[in-house]
């Protein structure tokens, strides 16, 4: 029974994982870039999420809106001042500065709410569901995680499908020269991307304080390197492969805090990133990238 | 004595037959020329001779070597050196270390050699520095040895790619587009540099152009690529009398 | 032609004794500075560490300015480096071997040691490019702060006893010694490390790197950073090349792990210490420095690291200036933009794009 409660809490974590995944995939797949910001992006919704119902006492549901809306426009803001001057410029330049934005955002956490680990109160009031006599206790935040999740993951897929500004991401991802040419606005695409990515980065944050109840200006940055290793893993730029990837790797790692060590959880989440990027950089459902000469 | 011998050379990229039953042979101390509309699949064949791409069927001889699956590094080494048609030339660091670059493999020492100077150092690099010098005198650039290789003019920019591959003491030396960006004069002066490099060094040459001037006035024999496939080959005045090469050009 | 794009051996030899002598003469203010009494003990606190990180940067900056790729687990190589140079002094400590004998052959065992590591690395990271290779360096840093956590080393007279689990699974005989005790990591390491001995390496290091870079050896891993395809095409052994820049790079980071070991009675492994945070860092050293530049390098860590100290109103806000300066550092001097704009007003000098000369 105890393998079982282990698989839920790993898809469990594995669906928050999921939600990060996806804002590294389309960011990846339309921007070309590797946006290490993301995961402080979740830190700061989860600092908004507090502050509005410890601080200002307002109620969950509005505090969740409201740290949306912020990261949207933080991830819209952080893209157009950081990001988009250096579009033509090397990957290196650009990475480098991704660095230098997730270091300025943890710091400036740091100054305004201190080293101090602040404790999260769930925002989920559901009751843990009991099954098989009570031996199998499946908590709120755990359905409501992999719910949000699902729902996310077919939003986002007809979203790209069916509206024209889907269709325009899809253009700009294959090939950002020729989109331009069909008349897409390259850069309005890739604001809405960052938008998308920051604001479902602020969904995933609550989630993540709701089932791990603590918060530092360094919540994010752990969560959010593992979450592109879920990218990564699922094929980066693929919608249901970062889905498939998160929930793999969100397994992998409660097991193997559960039967290898718990030390050592973080190490065979990397050694999983290792291995599928030396034996299949694509990823499950990635497509291969050719050099042209 | 034939050089380069390639039989039945062929490659498609995701269904698309790119080239097909590719077939040369350069004979020593030849000036070949590879010509063909553009997408024929010319830089095509560069990239396999030089192992860029891995050919899907054939076999590359050179000097009875086969080149086929062997790396580019390796390609390099048993005597093929290139330039490119979008001139890659190390933009960074100088005109005379470009060419120190391609004599890498003709002047050894070891790293810890390098790193402790000890005397071998010192006696190598001022070989290498000679060496180098000599071959940038022959294409009028021993004075520019000290720019930066991305602060040279495009005509010199293309000329130091051809002094770098001759670095490498190659047996074949592939031009892709030697010409492209030049102006009348500058292609003039280019095919007699082009001559002068095959005589002195006792070089074979193999070039793709689109610059029929510089073509017929230095290629002692062509190829002609259309989709693909050889359209015609053989002597280069009788190549390019030859109707279906005309109605390749000009079309219908 | 414009005149700076002229860059001569002589220029570059030049440029080399600069800093040299940049090191000299701030080794000897420091030492007068001691004599007379008036630096306070705050500041004589920092002078190992100004040289640790300045030997690290020198390490990551030939990887990233020469070698062209961004290692983001240069803090594993360190981490490497500190731990097995402890080790070793700890190993020794009884056998009566000679204190300068010891601490010397220590750091030469970190820094072969994390050169080993680099290469082991190295053999499947570098054919990773870019963005990959940067999380990849990144996880085995990681990895390797992970694993030593839950190491433990003991010796007694029967030998050296490992495990994983706890030292009691060690089994050690009574009069027996742990070494490494898992996270709580390795304690009583003689404190043998002096600003002098951080100088030594640095101009050591100094000296290999500018040595490296202007040899056939040097000129092979520019040209691949440069233009891969074209280094392949005149012959150059991209692999051999790439891993030989990552191991030296490694090690030279492995030194300054040793130097931190041999600064501290205990040594742990803390995300703080050997992180992803330290890589990134000492990362903002090398950009702000310049990359390419190893003289830049060595002043950005000095300045960044002593400025917040002596403003001490600002030792809150440091880590907050450094971000802000990297971003705009980056946009300043990558963002075609700005290029073009720096064009047209001619604005060389310290601005310029360090990766192009050897400083």
């Amino acid at each position: 029974m105890s393998f079982i409660s282990y698989l839920v809490n790993g898809i469990s974590l594995g669906s928050i994982y999921a939600i990060i995944a996806l804002g590294y995939t389309m960011v990846y797949g339309i921007a070309k870039m590797l946006n290490f910001a993301h995961g402080d992006v979740i830190m700061i919704g989860c600092y908004i999420v507090f502050t509005m119902m410890s601080g200002l006492e307002m109620n969950s549901l509005t505090s969740i809106l409201l740290a949306i809306a912020g990261c949207t426009i933080l991830g819209v803001v952080i893209e157009k001042i950081a990001y988009k001057p250096l579009r033509k410029a090397s990957p290196l330049a650009v990475l480098i500065t991704a660095i230098g934005v997730s270091y300025l955002l943890q710091n400036l956490a740091l100054i305004i709410y201190g080293a101090d680990t602040k404790s999260f109160s769930s925002v989920v009031e559901m009751e843990p569901i009991k099954l098989a006599d009570g031996q199998l206790t499946i908590s709120g935040v755990t359905i409501v995680a992999v719910v949000i999740c699902i729902v996310i993951m077919i939003a986002l897929m007809t979203f790209i499908k069916k509206s024209k500004s889907g269709q325009a991401m899809l253009a700009v991802s294959e090939d950002k020269d020729a989109a331009q040419l069909m008349g897409v606005n390259v850069n309005k695409t890739i604001s809405m991307t960052f938008a998308i990515g920051s604001g479902l980065a602020a969904i995933a944050g609550v989630l993540l304080c709701s089932a791990y109840p603590t918060l530092t200006p360094y919540t994010g940055s752990m969560p959010g390197i593992k979450a592109f290793t879920a990218a990564v893993f699922g094929g980066i730029g693929s919608i249901p492969g970062a889905f498939i990837g998160g929930i793999l790797l969100g397994i992998i790692e409660i097991l193997g805090r559960a039967y290898i060590s718990s030390q050592l959880s973080d190490a065979i989440v990397f050694t999983v990133l290792i291995i599928v990027l030396l034996v299949k950089p694509t990823g499950i459902l990635g497509k291969p990238i050719h050099e042209k000469v | 004595m034939a050089i380069l011998e390639v039989k039945n050379l062929g490659i498609s990229f995701g269904g698309l037959r790119a080239v097909d039953s590719f077939e040369v042979t350069i004979k020593k101390g030849q000036l070949y020329g590879l010509i063909g509309p553009n997408g024929a699949g010319k830089t095509t064949v560069f990239n396999m001779l030089t192992g860029v791409y891995k050919p899907d069927d054939g076999t590359i001889k050179l000097d009875g070597v086969d080149l086929v699956g062997k790396s580019t590094m390796d390609i390099n080494k048993e005597g093929i050196a290139r330039t490119f048609q979008n001139i890659r030339l190390f933009k960074d660091q100088t005109v005379l270390d470009n060419v120190k670059i391609g004599l890498h493999n003709q002047y050894q020492y070891s790293t810890l050699t390098g790193i402790l100077r000890l005397p071998k150092y010192r006696k190598i690099e001022k070989e290498m520095n000679e060496k180098a010098e000599e071959l940038l005198k022959v294409f009028d650039l021993e004075d520019k040895k000290d720019y930066l290789a991305s602060n040279l003019p495009y005509g010199a920019q293309r000329k130091l790619e051809i002094a770098r591959a001759l670095a490498t003491n190659p047996k074949l030396l592939l031009l892709d587009e030697p010409a492209a960006g030049m102006n009348p004069n500058e292609t003039k002066e280019l095919m007699d540099t082009i001559r002068f490099v095959r005589d002195e060094f006792d070089m074979t040459i193999l070039l793709i152009e689109h610059d029929m001037k510089l073509v017929s006035g230095i290629c002692e024999e062509l190829t002609v690529l259309n989709f693909g496939q050889v359209l015609s080959q053989g002597k280069t005045s009788d190549v390019l009398n030859d109707p279906e090469v005309i109605k390749a050009y000009l079309g219908e | 032609m414009k005149k700076f794009g002229i860059k001569g051996t002589n220029k570059s030899i030049k440029s080399n004794m600069i800093t040299y002598l940049m090191v000299v003469a701030v080794y000897i203010i420091v030492q007068f500075i001691i004599a007379t009494g008036s630096m306070s003990s705050l500041m004589q606190g920092l002078l190992v560490p100004l040289c640790i990180y300045s030997i690290v940067a020198i390490g990551l900056n030939l990887c990233v300015g020469y070698l062209g790729e961004l290692s983001l687990g240069h803090a594993g190589f360190m981490c490497v480096g500190a731990f097995s140079s402890a080790f070793f002094t700890k190993y020794m400590l009884d056998s009566g071997m000679n204190e300068t004998v010891r601490f010397i052959l220590a750091i030469i065992i970190g820094t072969l040691v994390a050169a080993f590591f680099g290469f082991l690395i190295g053999i499947p990271v570098l054919r990773l490019r870019g963005d990959y290779l940067a999380i990849v360096t990144l996880a085995f840093g990681e990895i390797i702060k992970n694993v030593i956590n839950v190491l433990y080393i003991g010796k007694d007279s029967t030998g050296l006893h490992f495990s994983i689990k706890d030292s009691a699974s060690l089994n050690l005989e009574e009069e027996g010694t742990l070494i490494i005790n898992g996270a709580k990591g390795i304690i009583g390491t003689p404190r043998q490390s002096t600003f002098t001995v951080g100088v030594i390496l640095i101009l050591i290091s100094l000296v290999v790197v500018f040595h490296l870079v202007n040899s056939r050896t040097g000129r092979a891993i520019m040209a691949i950073r440069d233009n891969r395809i074209a280094a392949e095409s005149v012959g150059i052994n991209i692999t051999k090349y790439k891993l030989m820049a990552f191991s030296i790079s490694a090690a030279i980071a492995g030194a300054g792990g040793a130097l931190y070991a041999h600064n501290l009675s205990t040594l742990t492994a803390q995300p703080a210490n050997f992180g992803y945070n330290m890589s990134i860092m000492i990362l903002v050293f090398v950009v702000l420095g310049g990359m390419g530049s190893f003289r830049g390098s060595i002043i950005a860590a000095v300045i960044l690291t002593m400025l917040p100290e002596m403003l001490r109103g600002l030792a809150d806000y440091r880590m907050l200036i450094y971000a802000i300066v990297l971003i705009a550092m980056m946009l300043f001097n990558w963002a075609p933009k700005s290029i073009e704009w720096r064009q047209r007003h001619s604005i060389k000098g310290m601005f310029q794009k360090k990766t192009k000369e050897v400083q």
